[in-house]
């Protein structure tokens, strides 16, 4: 059916006509928007605070913008337990002793210490807090007490427990004053060692040893840490302000004891943000003065011409097994079979592709000490070869001594992070090529993983483990029978008996020794398959230098960060 | 006015002729004359052949295109698409520990030649120096001295050899060896050397990937074609076409499945509501005000686990569970909204004054009037059912993998949004031609269905 | 009018506590155990959290006290932000999401009434088909990849032009909000554009406009009296749940623009199972719907005289 055209016409005039009343509305609204954008921004003026507008680097006013990954949870050191609220905290507080630039270990509260195998004495220097009291040996022993207290459930108080009683306290058996650690006046600190430690003075660096001051604290009603007034500062730098979720305002402490040796007047974490791309796009913009970058981003960063720089975070990822009775992976066989048919170059080099991660060898990263030089020089890890004709034979052995026809799939439990998931689906498909093997990946939202994982419902779970204080042992005792951190439950009376040996001993190579002992255990037992050391690209502002990264203690570090504007 | 007599002729009736009686077309239901219209419209047909070929590309294509979905071709990752990829064969691959014996000449130089197995550097010790820092850039050293990546530090002044085996791709390259000052710290004195890599893959390599033609015999230095990947690959270097096509099944067995199944459920709601008013409507729209404040995520979780879905297995029915229970209501309160309208239309109260049942008003006058909106609804469930499958499945919640959907290749596809596109856009396309054919199809259907709409064609 | 305002708000009150106790029990359900940690923590200490959060009682004590503490306001303390009040969370943070969120609304609804309209008149003309294939690309396309490429294309043009035209990233100003509110109402504009162009098609061809343009009306006036305000209609029915939706889903706008929004808590609360806060942001999102939808009632009462508000 046809329309006239006399209909037509007027249909077009109508629609003209009704297009230009269309058009005036047009411009109503958009005259509305312009009024509600202005009374937006009155309101957001209200809300917001003014780091928006600033640069990656303001000379005049030296001052730097940074950004965080996220929001730090809390400021309380008796609770604390993400890197990122390390960052922070790193700057704003200060600890016994603390980290150089070079990773050396120096006095930072305690002027000077003596420790033995029964006793640490910290001999005070003259320390203010940011409200002008002086900071003393009292603070750290509520510190300590407070994190110690089973009723405050501290994940860290563990760290502590090389004090006298502290483990027995922190269980509710022994009331917190059996503490082994006292003031001598308000300068001198002793503390009383459960058992001799050699790693004691850097284990006074991690944030838990911070101090706290006991009415400060007991005036926030359990608000402490939760905001930037919740909180006192005797560290290098003062917190002025705390948007949550949006900035953190950092400015030097006038009333640090070092202050000669902070060259920043002001760190501007401007932006909470955990995004990649957002992040690269915010230093192209010149917002911020550090980007991490991501494989995909690589390219990008070489065409703008800018400086890339590389670090380890010292944290080893790996498979680990499920070593309960109830599982398959509790045949060694089975595990050895996996191992020997898997490469981790492979891994790193074409799947991950990021420049500074490291084909993971062993359980102990690089970056640790050993005797005299690194660890890893003077014991190299087990050497490892992909052999898959050795790994079919390991199975068969595995698949008689289990009496099995064929193997049933495995569980492998992975977190929904995007490396891991890459991971997890390159040795699926690895497992099955080389071994024929089936493998069920079990995604899991972060809370969700870790409930699997304690309660032992996987047969490997893709994990990862970062160093808490600089020594052997913070990846060493892992896989101790007794750590609860041992979610694959591996029990091993040898190995337990060298943690013992590398927890008590102070001489250098017999603990060395021990700890070449377990990296050779874990491989010949096949108690999991390292991945790799996690390895960061960045890139910084080419003016701000000093900027410090390290494995151990704050990954970053702007305490000893300047502008030069010639850069 | 003149005068008018008339006659008893005038008073006869006219109809003789039984031919007028007759009704010269078919009698059409509402439903046949639907279909006829719908037939008429060439968009409507257009997108029926649409939605047709996206069926045979997911039900015909695995027999066309063979290659398995799943298999990761390594030295492949993130190809782009285009032809086939010559590559030499070579030994396969031995650790090197930079001993072996240097090649004549001084400076920084190849070892050995560069190939994507391995690129291996050699240079002379240079007095003074802490120790040295490698590193690979896709540009020319200009005057900004940015040297690229940094692919190692090298603490000892006397270890004067590298070997580079990250992510090499058969192109140049410009290596820049940078020394290294007491402290650790780059000093800026650098050599640099062109490396142009050359593709390679070994024997074994290619003997299992089928790549070696039968009955040939193949030598180290021979040529060997990769395999053929027209879409390119994705990540993990799997044929992006194959993982289309079986990320089809999935995507559009719960794009178009669920919509359906909740969309229906909504109309059938919300016109319960709207006809009857009064309190059934205020106790089912409150109901859905319920439903809709659910937080999705948390309901999904509790659906995929009351369904006993073993973890690592695709969880495909409790998706589209959850997705019905969960995703009516929208629907059910647009379809209440239209049918309140509806209601109070003069031709529904002909209708109910000429003694229409509850039933005959729902479907022939109620429903066919909202018809309209309900395909735009539909219309928009599609992708969403498919981008929050690519969700739940990002979180382990959806498609196990190594399976593949549209969602989740689009969802990887972002990352690498900038340096492989190809990665993101495939996906997206057939997204949106998906999209594209329901909506066609669904303004066909709605013109069809339309009452109104008859007098205008 | 009054009074059936108020019978709606004592209904809605009803409604916010079905959904408190239905997400309560939902959530105690799911498997995850909100006090899991990276560093496993003994039975003693687990106890004495569990005591801390009040975990330990029986699941419907818990939930008496839970309600009672609703009752008075309370929302609890945070299990991640071990310091933080949930009130504190929901009042600094809700503020910026429902800010984004209207405006994206507002963005959304002249936008997609305007396209609308304009697509409708231009029946099957270059107009209509241009419009509808940017709004079949602007829903085929997920939101982040919007996100992504508005700010890019930002970064891009800041850097053209040497000075920062809009800021890339953060919160501030309304100059902080333009872009990300643009890709936040992005999927309803295309939404309200196709819903307003079918609408509005079915009230050119209806009786009505038909009578009143025999009557010989103006064009102008049968286009906003007539045509104009009738398909409006089902836009503003959607409006009222898009509103909740939108500012409840600017998650992925939030992450890649570093807004501090509640968006991302609340997805992160079920990532964390936060009980706390997965109750306090359901309930409080909950509320603001149910109330979006009250006033969305309301408002169609007043704007079509055939609703009656009964």
């Amino acid at each position: 059916m046809g329309m006239s055209t006399t209909q037509v016409a007027t249909e077009e005039s109508f629609s003209r006509s009704a297009g230009k009343q269309l058009a005036v509305y047009a411009l109503a609204a958009v005259a509305l928007l312009a009024l509600l954008m202005w009374l937006l921004n009155l309101l957001a003026s209200l809300t917001a605070s003014a780091a928006g507008s600033s640069t990656a680097v303001d000379a005049a006013n030296n001052t730097i913008t940074i950004r965080l990954s996220e929001e730090p949870p809390q400021l309380d050191t008796t609770l604390l337990t993400d890197s990122v609220s390390g960052v922070v905290i790193a700057h704003v507080m200060e600890g016994l002793l603390r980290y150089d630039q070079h990773q050396r270990l120096v006095p930072g509260m305690a002027e000077r210490w003596e420790i033995n195998a029964e006793q640490a004495v910290f001999n005070l220097r003259d320390a203010l807090w940011s409200d002008g009291e002086p900071v003393t040996a009292h603070d750290f022993v509520f510190a300590w007490r407070t994190a110690l207290d089973p009723v405050n459930a501290s994940e860290y108080a563990f760290i502590l427990y090389p004090i006298r009683n502290a483990e027995a306290i922190n269980r509710g058996e022994l009331p917190l004053d059996a503490l082994g650690a006292r003031a001598e006046g308000d300068r001198t600190l002793v503390v009383d060692l459960e058992r001799p430690v050699a790693f004691f003075d850097k284990l006074t660096a991690f944030s838990t040893y911070y101090p706290v001051r006991q009415d400060f604290y007991e005036a926030t009603g359990g608000r402490y840490g939760a905001d930037a007034d919740q909180l006192l500062y005797n560290g290098p730098f003062t917190m002025e302000s705390w948007v949550h979720g949006q900035s953190l305002d950092l400015r030097k402490n006038p009333r640090y004891w070092d202050r000669e040796r902070i060259r920043l007047d002001r760190i501007n974490v401007a932006y909470i943000v955990s995004d990649a791309n957002a992040v690269l796009n915010l230093f192209k913009d010149g917002k911020i003065s550090l980007a991490s970058l991501t494989a995909e981003n690589l390219a990008e960063a070489m065409e703008q011409r800018w400086h890339i720089n590389r670090f380890m975070d010292g944290s080893v990822f790996f498979i680990e097994f499920n070593h309960r009775p109830d599982r398959l992976t509790r045949n060694r066989n089975l595990r050895k079979a996996m191992l020997l048919a898997q490469d981790p170059n492979e891994l790193v080099y074409k799947v991950i592709k990021i420049p500074g991660y490291l084909p993971g060898e062993s359980l102990f990263p690089v970056f640790l000490d050993g005797v005299r030089g690194k660890f890893r020089e003077e014991y190299p890890a087990p050497e490892h070869r992909m052999d898959i004709a050795r790994a079919r034979q390991h199975l068969e052995k595995a698949r008689v001594e289990l009496g099995l026809d064929e193997f049933p799939p495995l569980v492998m439990l992975t977190g929904d992070n995007p490396v891991s998931n890459i991971q997890s689906e390159y040795f699926q498909a690895v497992f099955k090529k080389n071994l024929g093997l089936e493998i069920r990946i079990d995604r899991q939202i972060f809370k969700q993983r870790l409930d699997k994982m304690t309660k032992g419902q996987f047969d490997m779970v893709l994990a990862g483990w970062g160093p808490d204080y600089n020594d052997a042992l913070t990846y060493g005792d892992l896989f101790a029978s007794w750590n609860l951190n041992n979610r694959g439950r591996y029990a091993n009376p040898e190995y337990d008996r060298l943690v013992g040996v590398a927890q008590g001993s102070l001489d250098a190579k017999v603990r060395m020794d021990a700890f070449d002992a377990m990296q050779r255990i874990i491989y010949e037992d096949a108690v999991l398959i390292v991945n790799y050391e996690r390895g960061q690209a960045y890139v910084t502002d080419p003016r701000v230098k000093g900027i410090v990264r390290r494995a151990v203690g704050a990954e970053q570090d702007y305490t000893y960060a300047y502008i030069d504007m010639d850069g | 006015m003149s005068e008018t007599t008339f006659s008893a002729r005038d008073f006869e009736s006219v109809h003789t002729d039984e031919a007028v009686q007759v009704i010269a077309r078919p009698s059409l239901s509402y439903w046949q004359d639907a279909w006829v219209r719908l037939k008429d419209n060439r968009r409507a047909l257009f997108s029926l052949y649409l939605i047709l070929a996206l069926l045979a590309f997911t039900i015909a294509g695995p027999w066309v295109w063979t290659v398995d979905p799943q298999t990761q071709d390594l030295d492949q990752i993130s190809r782009a698409p285009g032809p086939a990829a010559q590559a030499t064969i070579v030994a396969p691959y031995v650790p090197w520990d930079g001993s072996t014996l240097a090649p004549p000449g001084t400076g920084l130089r190849l070892a050995e030649p560069a190939t994507t197995q391995a690129v291996r550097l050699l240079w002379e010790p240079v007095e003074g120096a802490r120790g040295y820092r490698v590193y690979r850039n896709l540009f020319p050293i200009g005057e900004e001295r940015a040297f690229g990546l940094p692919l190692f530090d090298i603490l000892d002044p006397l270890d004067t050899s590298f070997e580079d085996r990250l992510d090499l791709k058969p192109r140049n390259y410009f290596y820049s060896v940078v020394e290294l000052n007491p402290d650790g710290e780059p000093t800026g004195a650098h050599q640099t050397i062109e490396v142009d890599v050359e593709r390679v893959t070994t024997l074994e390599e290619a003997a299992a990937a089928g790549l070696v033609p039968e009955g040939a015999e193949l030598r180290e230095g021979d040529s060997v074609e990769l395999a053929f990947h027209p879409l390119g690959t994705d990540y993990l270097g799997r044929d992006m076409l194959a993982r289309l096509m079986s990320g089809a099944r999935v995507s559009l067995f719960i794009g178009i499945f669920a919509p359906i199944l909740y969309i229906l459920f909504g109309v059938v709601y919300g016109a319960t509501a709207g006809f009857f008013g009064r309190w059934v409507d205020q106790v089912l729209m409150r109901f859905s005000d319920f439903v809709v404040a659910l937080p999705f995520l948390l309901f999904m979780i509790l659906i995929r686990v009351a369904s006993g879905v073993q973890p690592g297995e695709s969880g495909i029915a409790p998706l589209v569970i959850a997705l019905v229970l969960l995703g009516w209501p929208a629907t059910a309160r647009l379809v209440r909204g239209q049918i309140l309208q509806i209601r109070e239309e003069g031709y529904v109260s002909a209708s109910r004054l000429l003694g229409a049942k509850t039933g005959y008003l729902v479907l022939r006058h109620m429903i066919p009037n909202t018809m309209g909106v309900i395909l735009v609804t539909l219309t928009f469930a599609v992708p969403s059912a498919i981008f929050t499958e690519a969700f739940l499945s990002f979180i382990g919640m959806g498609v196990a993998p190594p399976e593949a959907s549209w969602g989740s290749m689009c969802n990887e596809g972002i990352k690498t949004m900038l340096t492989y596109p190809h990665e993101l856009i495939f996906p997206a396309l057939f997204i949106s031609i998906t999209v594209l054919a329901f909506n066609m199809l669904g303004d066909g259907l709605r013109d069809a269905l339309d009452a109104r709409m008859r007098g205008t064609e | 009018m009054g009074r059936y305002a108020l019978k709606r708000l004592v209904q809605g009150a009803i409604t916010v506590w079905f959904i408190a106790t239905a997400t309560f029990f939902a959530m105690h359900m799911v498997p995850g155990d909100p006090l899991a940690s990276d560093k496993a923590v003994s039975e003693k200490i687990r106890a004495n959290l569990e005591a801390k959060y009040g975990l330990d009682k029986p699941l419907l004590t818990q939930y008496g006290i839970y309600m009672g503490n609703l009752a008075r306001g309370d929302f609890g303390i945070s299990f991640t932000q071990e310091n933080r009040r949930v009130n504190d969370i929901i009042r600094e943070h809700f503020p910026v999401s429902a800010t984004l969120g209207i405006l994206a609304v507002v963005f959304a609804a002249l936008g997609g009434i305007l396209w609308g309209a304009l697509t409708a008149l231009n029946r099957n003309r270059m107009p209509d088909i241009v419009i509808m294939l940017l709004v079949i690309l602007g829903i085929s396309v997920p939101s982040f990849v919007f996100a992504a490429l508005g700010q890019l294309t930002l970064v891009n043009i800041n850097n053209l032009l040497g000075f920062s035209l809009l800021p890339v990233a953060g919160w501030g100003t309304v100059a902080h909000m333009l872009i990300p509110s643009l890709v936040l109402g992005l999927g309803t504009m295309a939404y309200l554009t196709r819903l307003m162009r079918s609408s509005m098609l079915e009230i050119m061809n209806s009786d009505f406009v038909r009578t009143a343009r025999s009557k010989g009306v103006p064009a102008p006036r049968i286009f906003t009296h007539h045509q104009l305000r009738n398909a409006i209609l089902p836009v503003i029915t959607v409006l009222g749940p898009s509103i909740a939706v939108i500012t409840t889903g600017g998650f992925v706008v939030e992450i890649v623009f570093a807004i501090p929004g509640l968006g991302r808590y609340f997805v992160q609360a079920v990532q964390q199972s936060d009980y706390t806060v997965i109750m306090g942001t359901t309930v409080f999102y909950g509320a603001f719907l149910v109330l979006m939808v009250i006033i969305v009632d309301l408002v169609y009462g007043l704007i079509d005289p055939r609703v009656r508000l009964e």
